[in-house]
């Protein structure tokens, strides 16, 4: 097989005619690939909370035409909404803290925050379903009025993406118990806090929306 | 792909190919030409719609030019260059300057078609004239009503409350102005040469008034009343359309209007006062 | 998410036992099965989806026979829509075809999320047994059109039906949403991840940028219409407020809905809608590049344009779901904007169409199967093209909007050009993944009849719609102007019919093959691409060894001085002519 190089072809190139961007124009053919600058994991969530932030800036904006209309009847948040937001921020600490732990190598302090993460975030779904007791004590229901009907659905859409949270920590703390997590080596860990913050996040964002816009 | 057999059938495939490609072109041209006989545009009958119609010529033109150009593009090149033993493809694959000519031109185009769409569209869409006559109009499943203020030019009073399957209008039984409103199913009657103004809405889903002739058409929606206004210039009888579908009976939803003079629709109008 | 964020891409290639038969054909998580589960079943769906094609134009070539009743004309109509949108071309195309194809044209050994892969196509499985089931309840399935306007949608009193259909739909749909966001994050991933060394972005071939725009537009626009679905499920089941206005009688009765608006469903369905249209559209741009590209053995014309262009109808695509409601009495400074968005839309289609035309000139074209799709492509996406051009300038639309001329139009610039593309990539990588060679001759005889088939149902609709023949009108006779279409609609339906039966000889030549085509070698077209550099079929993990190095563009065909007319991408130093005899023939 020759392995004469093509040199040049119309005043260009080899690479005019082969090359394109980057990547080895020469070198042995050896396998592998350079390390990815972002982990795969990570682009992973990234672009599922892209679609997310899709999926809640669709109801925002049906929020914001229909909140322009006439007869729009604001109520006020029940109080409890005010401790749950208050649990998720401490809820999001505590998960930051574990990823510290990790990062120093200790196992178990992480499976620590991660339990208390997880059950910050399970307190946090009931305080939104005592809210909604609060509010159907006030005669507030699904379909009494345009406010309180995109109360119930942002709340219970988001409630579910945080469940969905909790089943990703209960998946960390299973994977810790099986020893998969190092100082060095812990994307998941990683990924899930990213996840979880950006829940956070989201709900302070539904919260004003809803009460203070 | 160098198998010396198959040159002679690459030739024919590429003839028979360039045929199949030729014969769109021809038929796609010659189809439209025969259309132009038997199905077009329907008659115009709205000083608003010339504008209109010119603008479908221009585009007509813009576009028959580049169907043909590329189709007749297409059809050379696969006549000229099917696969040949022993010949090898041209090799580039870049040229600024085609690519920026094939950039311009249709941009230049595009742009000044969209200009002359605009200026049409605002044109349309402009404020209605002061003595335009006024007709409410309410669609559901499945007819048209239209309101005609009196006489006097004036409608009764109406509010959402009063919307029942009876008075889809809502209008006031109490106010007496109401008495001598006009309200006909299916039927509208419109003042030749008089710029008419429809304030459209709909009391159950979405349904579309379409004016063919007139070259309009406008969506009734629940909870909305959106205006147009137009001019008719041609007496006569049209239909009107319903363009949404809106539910089982949709192909029933026809209306009727009649283009009139002045006082034939007075007289009309009179006929119908109780 | 963690389960594959630590897991390395050789991984996959480790030597594996026999998988049990579930494992391996059902419950896989090898990209190439589970591409072909989607494309198995979205065919099926597709011929669901024509069946109820040849029953509408059995009607409306015919509507004294009573073929149909108004309502079932209605359900047809709807379900033909739905079927082929959601059902066949969406999922064909990325879960089929980007499946099949995205780590094998970047060199991977599977997708970034084998595991999620599986998992969406048992997401999108479910949505087919909804919608399928929806046949079998009272009253039927749904029948409000496939873009479900509320309040008809959200109303059950307003429908002729039952009402259990069109619940049924909006489930469906929404497993089908699920599903394609799974499949969509997972291409992303695997195309900015996973690519072998040297496969560098501006070394991709248009496929796969093709796959990796739509990907994008899949992930930020289906939530969307997940929000919408959401809401009018509970408008429907819940009785909320979202699309249904105050003061409605609906049915006779005084409706309790108040409050909403209906032109909110419109604002999210098609800001949902555009782009789902370019998910229909951009990959098969890809792939017809591809094709035009290997077999006028010549390199594709203006690569960087093309890429750019895809992205820039990406881009566009976010910004011109007005068009679709030029009459729906949105405000016409709107109107006016979107026309502005959408006209600019023809500048990149016009550089693509120029840039394959370019390609095919002092190509040396092999006329296969595939290749002539490809031509095909090219010629019903100018078609359909054009005709858009009447509908973007709004005043023209106020004429043309919901007749049978926008029929006509998305057929040909979607709808055909979107199915010749699935049908060329077919004849082009059916050798790849089943070892064998489909049948030109019944290739072509499929491609003749498919061709003038699709001119034949679609073309006329043009005329029809210019003479303001409405869409989805059951029958025509309460208007005396369209008294004398009779003639036009037998054409059409004979066509369709034409189109139908084409079809025939694409099953009957896709089974024969299985079993019986000619064994093709791994590079039967002596195509650059790295799918071709591996074994025909693929093993599990795609390459024996190492992951190839990729070295060049796919597109080196023809380079001037080489011994061969193609230069595979994983090849360093170019075999020049002199050696010719030395090299001795490849595959």
């Amino acid at each position: 097989m020759p392995t004469l190089v093509l040199e040049r072809h119309r005043g260009g190139t080899l690479r005019d005619v082969g090359g394109r961007g980057r990547g080895p124009s020469g070198g042995d053919a050896a396998p592998g690939r350079e390390p990815a600058p972002v982990g795969t994991g990570l682009l992973g969530v990234a672009a599922f909370l892209a679609a997310v932030t899709m999926l809640f800036l669709a109801f925002t904006s049906a929020y914001l035409a229909r909140r322009q209309e006439a007869g729009w009847p604001a109520f006020s948040p029940p109080w409890v909404l005010w401790v749950n937001t208050a649990v998720l921020l401490v809820s999001s600490g505590t998960l930051d803290w574990a990823r510290r732990r990790i990062r120093s190598g200790d196992a178990a302090g992480l499976r620590r925050g991660v339990e208390w993460t997880a059950a910050l975030g399970l307190l946090f779904v009931l305080g939104q379903l005592a809210a909604w007791r609060q509010l159907a004590a006030r005669g507030l229901y699904l379909t009494t009025n345009p406010h309180s009907s995109f109360f119930y659905v942002l709340t219970a859409v988001h409630g579910a993406h945080l469940l969905g949270g909790v089943v990703a920590l209960a998946t960390v703390l299973l994977r810790s118990w099986q020893g998969r997590y190092t100082a060095q080596a812990h994307a998941g860990v990683t990924n899930c806090a990213v996840y979880w913050h950006f829940m956070d996040l989201l709900w302070l964002y539904l919260f004003v929306l809803l009460f203070w816009v | 792909m160098e198998d010396t057999g198959r040159t002679h059938d690459e030739r024919r495939a590429g003839r028979w190919t360039s045929v199949l490609i030729m014969f769109t072109l021809v038929a796609g041209v010659l189809s439209f030409v025969w259309s132009a006989r038997s199905y077009w545009l329907l008659p115009l009958a709205s000083a608003q719609g010339a504008s209109i119609d010119e603008l479908f010529d221009i585009i007509l033109v813009l576009t028959a030019i580049a169907f043909v150009a590329v189709h007749l593009f297409i059809g050379i090149a696969l006549w000229r260059f099917p696969a040949r033993q022993g010949a090898k493809a041209a090799h580039w694959h870049e040229h600024l300057g085609a690519e920026l000519t094939w950039t311009v031109v249709p941009a230049i185009g595009i742009i000044i078609l969209g200009i002359a769409g605009e200026v049409v569209w605002a044109k349309v869409y402009s404020a209605p004239p002061a003595n335009a006559e006024q007709v409410d109009v309410v669609g559901r499943q499945f007819e048209w009503q239209f309101r005609y203020p009196g006489p006097d030019g004036r409608f009764g009073r109406s509010a959402p409350r009063f919307v029942t399957s009876g008075n889809p209008f809502g209008m006031d039984p109490s106010d007496p102005e109401n008495k001598q409103n006009v309200v006909t199913i299916n039927d509208l009657h419109l003042v030749v040469n008089r710029p008419v103004l429809l304030h459209i809405t709909s009391i159950d889903v979405i349904h579309s008034l379409s004016l063919p002739n007139f070259r309009m058409k406008q969506d009734a929606v629940p909870g909305r009343v959106v205006d147009i206004w137009f001019t008719p210039n041609k007496e006569g009888a049209y239909q009107i359309v319903c363009a949404q579908l809106c539910g089982v009976g949709h192909y029933t939803m026809r209306g009727n209007i009649t283009v009139q003079s002045q006082s034939a629709f007075d007289q009309w109008l009179q006929s119908q006062i109780k | 998410m963690d389960a594959v964020a630590v897991r390395q891409p050789e991984m996959a290639h480790e030597p594996h036992p026999r998988e049990s038969f579930i494992r391996h054909y059902i419950f896989s998580i090898d990209h190439k099965m589970i591409g072909k589960q989607y494309f198995l079943t979205t065919m099926f769906m597709a011929l669901v989806g024509g069946a109820m094609a040849m029953l509408m134009r059995a009607h409306l070539g015919w509507p004294d026979n009573g073929v149909l009743s108004p309502e079932q004309y209605l359900q047809a109509v709807t379900m033909h829509g739905t079927i082929m949108i959601f059902f066949f071309l969406t999922v064909m195309l990325t879960g089929g075809l980007g499946n099949l194809l995205i780590p094998l044209m970047i060199g991977a050994r599977d997708m970034a999320f084998p595991f999620l892969n599986m998992i969406s196509y048992w997401t999108f499985v479910p949505g087919v047994i909804t919608i399928l089931l929806s046949y079998f309840v009272p009253g039927g399935p749904a029948g409000n059109g496939w873009t479900a306007y509320a309040p008809l949608s959200a109303v059950p009193a307003a429908e002729g039906g039952a009402g259990l259909g069109q619940t049924l739909w909006i489930i469906a749909i929404l497993f089908v949403v699920i599903s394609s966001l799974f499949g969509s994050l997972n291409f992303l991933t695997t195309v900015i991840n996973l690519r072998t060394r040297g496969m560098s972005m501006g070394r991709l071939p248009l496929t796969i940028w093709g796959a990796f725009v739509t990907a994008v537009l899949a992930l930020l626009s289906f939530p969307v219409l997940m929000a919408a679905l959401g809401l009018l499920l509970l408008d429907r089941l819940a009785g909320t407020s979202f699309f249904e206005a105050s003061n409605l009688i609906i049915g006779g009765a005084a409706s309790t809905h108040q409050g909403g608006d209906a032109l909110l469903w419109q604002h999210l369905f098609w800001f949902f809608g555009h782009p789902e249209v370019y998910i229909l559209i951009l990959t098969p741009m890809g792939v017809v590049s591809d094709i035009i590209s290997t077999f006028s053995r010549k390199p594709i014309f203006g690569y960087k344009a093309m890429v750019l262009s895809l992205a820039a109808i990406g881009f566009l695509s976010f910004l011109v779901w007005g068009h679709h409601m030029f009459v729906s009495g949105m405000h016409p400074l709107l109107g006016a904007a979107f026309m502005g968005s959408t006209i600019i839309i023809a500048i990149p289609s016009a550089i693509k169409t120029f840039n394959w035309c370019t390609t095919l000139w002092h190509g040396r074209i092999h006329f296969t199967t595939a290749m002539l799709f490809a031509i095909g492509f090219v010629s019903v996406f100018v078609t359909g093209g054009l005709s858009g051009i009447f509908l973007a300038i709004a005043p023209v639309d106020l004429y043309l909007h919901d007749t049978y001329f926008i029929v006509a139009h998305f057929h040909f610039v979607m709808a055909s050009a979107s199915l010749f593309a699935i049908l060329a990539g077919t004849y082009y990588w059916f050798p790849k993944f089943f070892g064998r060679m489909m049948n030109e001759t019944l290739g072509k005889i499929h491609f003749a009849l498919t061709f003038l088939g699709i001119y034949g149902t679609f073309y006329p609709m043009h005329f029809i719609g210019l003479h303001s023949n409405d869409r989805r009108l059951y029958e025509t006779t309460a208007y005396p102007f369209l008294s004398h279409t009779g003639p036009v609609d037998v054409f059409v339906s004979l066509s369709a019919f034409l189109l139908g039966f084409a079809q025939l000889f694409f099953i009957a030549n896709f089974l024969w093959s299985l079993k019986y085509g000619p064994v093709a070698g791994d590079n039967p077209w002596h195509a650059n691409g790295l799918e071709w550099t591996t074994t025909t079929p693929p093993p599990h993990g795609n390459w024996e060894g190492a992951l190839p190095a990729v070295y060049r563009w796919p597109y080196d065909y023809s380079v001037p001085g080489a011994r061969d007319d193609y230069v595979p991408q994983t090849v360093q130093a170019i075999p020049l002519v002199a050696a010719a005899g030395a090299g001795g023939g490849e595959a």
